[in-house]
């Protein structure tokens, strides 16, 4: 079938068996969820399903608050 | 009684034993309110991705907890009285870790990040481009 501009959906890192849990602690999983300014990566990008996204965004705010992670980078 | 994870910074100029008596005091705290504190990590002295009231650095330290919720907010109250305590947090968690939490598993995770270390981040939202022109029909 001729479809230009389809790409396949890549899957949730979060779920299936063997994925890492979203802890506020694990700053280096975080940070790949973070763009170079700081701000969350919206999960159309990285594929995070709708639920793991809301406890990652809340995970990183975390980090944030514990100045584990930047709110902005300069 | 519910399972909190609480997470206190403080001063930098402190010494560690001013930082491990704070964490005795805090364990006091919960003892007197009836409640356990099951661990006791001290993640030492660690940089800030920003400054916190002119610290650049600061001593982390987190306190698993079995405690009622009463006990959390004593604890709370003291620790915010505290002016060595620069910043803390209380999280409600369904249970805790067995082991060390990923901060002290740092040291062998580090070489295993190493190889992912040039693929870039996801950036931020780029300008929209005006919409290409249709491509052929490809499969």
């Amino acid at each position: 079938m001729a479809r230009p501009f389809f790409r396949r959906r890549k899957s949730c890192p979060f779920s299936g068996k063997d994925a890492p849990r979203i802890d506020y602690k694990d700053v280096r999983l975080l940070q790949g969820y973070i763009s170079e300014r700081g701000k969350i990566v919206p999960s159309r990008i990285t594929a995070v399903s709708g639920k793991k996204q809301r406890e990652l965004s809340q995970a990183i705010k975390r980090a944030r608050h514990l100045g584990l992670m930047p709110y902005i980078v300069k | 009684m519910p399972l909190y994870e609480h997470v206190f910074l403080a001063r930098q100029d402190l010494s560690q034993a001013q930082v491990d008596a704070l964490a005795e005091a805090a364990t006091k705290i919960v003892e007197e309110n009836q409640g356990k504190v099951v661990k006791t990590e001290t993640w030492g002295l660690r940089s800030l991705a920003y400054k916190i009231q002119k610290n650049r650095k600061a001593h982390f330290v987190m306190l698993d907890l079995d405690a009622s919720g009463a006990a959390v907010a004593e604890l709370e109250r003291v620790t915010r009285m505290n002016e060595d305590v620069i910043r803390y947090m209380t999280v409600r968690v369904d249970a805790h870790e067995k082991g060390p939490s990923v901060m002290m598993r740092k040291q062998d995770r580090a070489e295993r990040g190493a190889d992912r270390g040039d693929r870039g981040g996801f950036g931020d939202r780029p300008e929209r481009a005006p919409r290409a022109p249709r491509a052929e029909q490809e499969i």
